[in-house]
């Protein structure tokens, strides 16, 4: 199980050395043995799992296309909706919810052969960068269990590096992805903004939240993006631009492509995690690269931006959970105010959210408010240009930005849990790349001293995923 | 501290959260310390930048508009199986109109 790739799975199907069930009882008798060690996944739906693995069998035994993902047992974050199976948030407040549909990347997956085998934990509401924020408990980081696996897709992370799933979904909304990714050692993809449908990802911020891939080489990586990526009526904001076929692009020939190295990036890293990627760099170098000093000169701002924008569309979103037609409802209804509905709501939502939860409601509140809208949330939206810009202008030069994931690798569980500003610190270097809404990726780019994974984060232009997978391979197979 | 406590409750009341006591001193410093970070944006000269609401790409301008047919919605039964009080077909929440 824990060596399964898309592609081994499709062979040994073909060769009848396996049956899609046998590979689906396999797989969830293994993740349900192992998960205790990692907590990472919140709850299996074998049901689902084995009656998409009948319907390949039996449109293989039929000799029809079972598709793309034909088999392929796929762990998926608990923010994407899957009809009939409860989807939580890893939330009091939807700890009893059942969606009543999918997901469009959901039906996509299915439609094209693969087999969800369970939902995966993760911060709440896809708040947080180390998936201790879960109502379900902390992820322990499988390559080193004292640590944090990343966030807010710690789970979807933890179960591909362990080999619990062969690939998985995450959500991306400033590094959901890319940074868990890098912790555990696998690739995660964050798409352009609109590659994937949000339909039926639960919503934490509108304008930055993204559906992703999680898996344990580049081509696995994007034939799964790939069978969930395209137009969806039913999002607005998905894009209408064709789905190149990102398999052919994995040729291993990146010669003369150029790439860009963030000076403002850099002057930061420090340690193992820059050798890493001075490392990784001029290793594409000599597979024939050219590499330059790049500037992105708004980066320092990031932060700052990002914080504002997602915590006021975050308080908009998270409006809804109010008791009312689902989820929690506090039993404290009345009190001295007078007003019971009003008191139901406030106490629903006092009861049924995190702290990290209503620490960003409230700064979304805040920064929305009258008097302060000006100040923080248009400002941050200008600024937001001004990064957006700063990439514009830098792909006019080169093909590819390089960069380091997070500052630092995995950390201990509860070495930052009491420090939100440093935890909200550790995002720079993704932030970026989220707030201009550009596909980025992390893939493993070797180990510190003691053993932690360290991610290279690979950054292109808009729908230009094909080049960031070709970069990707080529260094994967270096 | 650019936050007093009374600000923390005001915003809690726009946000319709009820809040311990104890948890809005604990908010308060957690605020304070990430608007100090937030107040960076002030010095950034941003004359003439149009705000970006959206990530925007080319594209005509109905590109995004589907088809006007007619979609069945969910079922009304569908609808309330996760309420966590409803009847007669209808959420239920407490008594707002006294008789």
């Amino acid at each position: 199980m824990t060596n399964h790739t898309i592609t081994s799975i499709r062979e040994g199907l073909r060769a009848k050395q396996f049956s899609a069930v046998e590979v689906a009882r396999e797989a969830l008798e293994f993740a349900e043995r192992e998960n205790p060690k990692t907590n990472a996944y919140l709850m299996f739906c074998p049901e689902r799992a084995l009656s998409a693995a009948a319907e390949v069998d039996r449109k293989l035994a039929a000799g029809e296309d079972a598709g793309a993902l034909a088999g392929v047992p796929i762990a998926v974050k608990d923010v994407i909706l899957t009809k009939g199976v409860r989807t939580t948030c890893a939330s009091k407040m939807l700890e009893n919810y059942i969606p009543p549909y999918d997901a469009t990347a959901i039906e996509r997956i299915e439609a094209a052969g693969g087999v969800i085998i369970g939902k995966t934990n993760c911060d709440e509401f896809a708040m947080g960068s180390s998936n201790e924020n879960s109502y379900f408990g902390p992820v322990r980081n499988p390559v080193a269990l004292d640590c944090v696996p990343g966030g807010s897709s710690g789970g979807s992370a933890a179960v591909v590096a362990q080999g619990t799933a062969v690939v998985s979904l995450g959500s991306d909304t400033g590094g959901s992805i890319r940074q868990p990714a890098s912790f555990c050692g696998v690739v995660g993809v964050t798409p352009t903004y609109g590659r994937v449908s949000r339909y039926g990802l639960v919503a934490f911020a509108s304008s930055l939240d993204h559906i992703g891939p999680f898996a344990r080489n580049v081509k696995d990586s994007a034939t799964l993006l790939a069978a969930m990526a395209g137009r969806d009526p039913m999002d607005s904001t998905s894009a209408n631009a064709p789905v190149p076929d990102y398999g052919a692009q994995l040729t291993g020939d990146v010669r003369g492509m150029k790439i860009g190295l963030p000076v403002e990036y850099m002057k930061h890293a420090t340690g193992e995690t820059a050798d890493r990627i001075h490392e990784a760099v001029a290793k594409l170098q000599g597979m024939g690269c050219e590499v330059q000093d790049i500037s992105l000169p708004s980066t320092d701002y990031a932060i700052a931006t990002y914080y504002v924008i997602c915590t006021a569309e975050a308080s908009a979103n998270l409006a809804r959970f109010d008791g009312v037609r689902y989820g929690y409802r506090s039993a404290e209804a009345g009190g001295a105010d007078s007003n019971k509905l009003a008191a139901m709501y406030c106490n629903t939502r006092g009861e049924g959210f995190g702290p990290e939860v209503k620490r960003r409601i409230m700064l979304g509140t805040y920064v929305l408010s009258h008097g302060y809208y000006d100040a923080y949330y248009l400002k941050a939206q200008k600024v937001r240009a001004l990064i957006a810009r700063d990439f514009t202008n830098a792909f006019q030069t080169v093909d590819a930005i390089m960069a380091p994931v997070s500052p630092f690798p995995a950390f201990r569980i509860g070495e930052k849990v009491n420090d939100p500003v440093s935890m909200y610190l550790s995002d720079i270097y993704t932030i970026t790349g989220s707030l201009a809404g550009i596909p980025c990726m992390s893939v493993p780019c070797g180990t510190t001293g003691t053993g932690l994974p360290v991610g290279l984060q690979i950054l292109c232009n808009h729908f230009e995923e094909q080049k960031m997978f070709r970069l990707a391979h080529a260094f994967e197979n270096s | 501290m650019r936050l007093t406590e009374k600000d923390v409750r005001y915003v809690a009341a726009l946000a319709n959260i009820t809040f311990a006591d104890e948890e809005i001193g604990v908010m308060l410093h957690d605020l304070d310390g990430i608007l100090g970070q937030m107040d960076a944006l002030a010095g950034i000269d941003t004359e003439g930048v149009e705000p970006m609401s959206q990530v925007l790409f080319d594209a005509a301008e109905n590109a995004t508009l589907r088809a006007d047919v007619e979609r069945m919605p969910l079922e009304n039964e569908v609808a309330l199986a996760n309420a966590p009080i409803s009847g007669n077909g209808y959420f239920k929440v407490p008594r707002v109109i006294e008789r």
